[in-house]
């Protein structure tokens, strides 16, 4: 015990005499949780319309307003014919192109049907799909209020519609940032678990410093704790800060218990350090640690649900989720701070969390050898 | 009264097909020191290491310090100092933090610490250095304060692996009157050069070549053996036969 703090003082030492690691703790944060969640949002705006437009009728022009003026798209492109429009679309100045054929209005009227073009630029599937659906709800919408003006003097109502109308729980007005800044302190948390601690022992093994510890007395449990203990209290700091933050810019109070979320929190940086220390026990160099690091981080960020639902994952990913530890913690993190959800609703996570750290970390235990 | 301190037994290690150290046989006794020869690639570090219980023997036996090499490890890890190639001081921590460090690991007292830090900076003329950052002193500095770290917890044998490589002739100098004086206190020095003025200070020295031992003896009788008037010449003969190249 007493060998542990001598440990402990030293790591401690080193931790505050080295300015970038101060600076990813407490910097890093601040600054990821005020610029992301205002980038990182799945909301499409502005995707760059070109019209061409064959009828030049009142209808067309009706609509073309009707389009303009929804907010979502933004007209850029007025060409006088679908080949042109496509020229556009390559040069990267338009997303979507509706084409309105010559006799649009004159169908409307006499034939009581019209036809047009949406084309999409699918390079990016988001903003494609996102936009497409736009433009067919403004589309539709558009029809039904000519079908009301022509309808004068309905005897009946010959499309009976049912009308769906919902309400969002838990984010009434569906702000997106309330669903990404949990999110992202959770990402701030896994760089903090499985970069840090890596990179601090493999320095060790590069300098040389750990033949020195490995011919003394000191036990691989001691030099494993001495050297995830302040990390873990790191973790924690960076937590509290970005709770702040949170706080303080977004508003967000969460709903459930705060203790919970810091249960939590401990327990998954306990889980992530397991993974930083299994990476260093097979790394040599601090260059090969940050690639695996980055790999294995890169997976765990991809596939835990920040930015795209894990509902809709295949199968096989649904799977890899579930020994993905930063999943679970942005799930519940979610889950706590929106829904005010308690420990009980939480269980599963906590318990599958817990597993893989002591999975992870008696792996790397294991693995860490004083001797070849 | 003679005490052996290590006792080497047929010693091998193979790391493959690759025969590092091959049935390596020696004894060290109390008080010696006993330089530990070679050219590069020849298999000293890897013996050293074996002794330091770094790394596992694949046959043969040893002692050290009365305990094996095999099972009492963390016996022989109490009871030995070491000093590596590689720099082994903390160079973001000051002169007095990496003396705190390693005294508080061997689990010496607070008091103790503080009694044995004033006289190591005394002796090594560092007091005025005590909060200077490791990394900012001169290489010679440095080692001259790894030894002496190296032998803080008083242990019954220090292993010093090339301890003066790069340092100037001067401080060799100085680095060896530490030794010289570890070995009046009763530390047994344990130690690997290139230099053969060095071999020359050592009470004993033993030559690797191929990872076998071809000779050992003291400096002056190695010299009739081989009659040459230097180990220089001793070592060039030995090594001049080497099939193996440097690592």
């Amino acid at each position: 015990m007493k060998r542990l703090l001598v440990i402990l003082e030293k790591e401690f030492r080193q931790v505050f005499r080295n300015p970038a690691i101060l600076r990813m703790v407490l910097v890093m944060p601040v600054v990821q949780l005020l610029v992301f969640p205002f980038a990182a949002n799945y909301e499409v705006k502005n995707v760059l319309l070109s019209v061409v437009d064959h009828d030049h009728s009142s209808y067309s022009q009706k609509f073309i307003s009707k389009i303009t003026g929804s907010g979502y798209f933004k007209l850029t492109d007025f060409s006088p014919s679908y080949n042109k429009a496509m020229e556009a679309v390559e040069s990267d100045k338009a997303d979507l192109i509706i084409e309105i054929p010559a006799g649009f209005e004159k169908d409307l009227v006499k034939e009581n049907k019209g036809a047009m073009l949406i084309a999409v630029n699918a390079v990016n599937g988001t903003k494609a799909n996102l936009g497409g659906a736009y433009a067919a709800n403004i589309i539709r919408d558009f029809n039904s209020e000519i079908q009301m003006q022509w309808i004068r003097f309905p005897k009946f109502n010959a499309q009976p519609t049912i009308e769906v109308t919902s309400s969002n729980w838990y984010n009434p007005t569906m702000n997106y940032k309330f669903f990404m800044v949990p999110g992202i302190l959770v990402t701030l948390l896994t760089m903090i678990g499985s970069f840090m601690a890596a990179l601090n022992i493999v320095h060790e093994k590069e300098v040389g410093t750990i033949e020195q510890i490995n011919v003394s007395p000191i036990t691989k449990v001691q030099f494993i704790l001495g050297k995830l203990i302040p990390f873990w209290i790191m973790g924690l700091v960076t937590l509290t800060l970005g709770l702040l933050v949170s706080w303080l810019f977004y508003n967000i109070i969460p709903v459930g218990s705060i203790a919970l979320i810091y249960v939590f929190g401990m327990v998954f940086l306990f889980t992530l350090l397991g993974v930083g220390l299994l990476v260093s026990t097979y790394a040599e160099t601090q260059t090969q640690a940050t690639f695996v690091s980055f790999f294995v981080m890169m997976l765990f960020m991809l596939l835990g649900g920040l930015y795209t639902p894990i509902e809709s994952m295949p199968e096989w990913a649904k799977w890899i989720t579930k020994i993905n530890p930063v999943a679970y913690f942005i799930e519940v993190m979610r889950m706590v701070v929106l829904k005010g959800s308690g420990f009980a609703d939480v269980k599963v996570q906590f318990f599958s969390v817990l597993g893989l750290g002591i999975f992870f970390n008696t792996w790397a235990v294991i693995n860490y050898r004083k001797r070849s | 009264m003679k005490e052996t301190v290590i006792k080497v037994e047929n010693l091998t290690k193979k790391f493959g097909d690759f025969i590092a150290t091959n049935q390596v046989s020696f004894e060290v006794e109390k008080g010696e020191i006993f330089g530990f020869l070679g050219a590069n690639g020849a298999g000293k570090t890897t013996a050293m290491r074996m002794l330091c219980g770094l790394s596992i023997p694949s046959s043969g036996s040893a002692t050290v310090a009365g305990f094996d090499v095999y099972r009492q490890t963390e016996h022989i890890k109490q009871n030995i100092g070491y000093m590596s190639q590689k720099f082994s001081l903390y160079e973001d921590l000051t002169v007095k933090e990496n003396i705190r460090f390693y005294a508080g690991i061997y689990g010496l007292s607070k008091q103790v610490i503080k009694d044995k830090m004033t006289s190591l900076l005394e002796q090594l003329q560092m007091t005025a250095e005590e909060n200077s950052l490791v990394k900012s002193l001169p290489l010679g500095w440095k080692q001259k304060l790894a030894f002496s770290v190296a032998i803080l917890h008083e242990p019954k044998i220090v292993f010093l692996d090339e301890p003066t490589g790069g340092v100037d002739p001067v401080t060799r100098r100085e680095f060896w009157n530490l030794i010289y004086e570890a070995a009046e206190k009763g530390i047994t020095v344990f130690v690997t050069t290139h230099y053969m003025d060095e071999a020359e200070y050592c009470n004993r020295v033993s030559i690797m070549v191929d990872g076998k031992i071809e000779a050992l003896d003291t400096p002056r009788n190695l010299k009739t053996t081989f009659n040459a008037g230097s180990m220089d010449e001793v070592f060039l003969q030995l090594a001049r036969g080497a099939k193996r190249t440097a690592d």
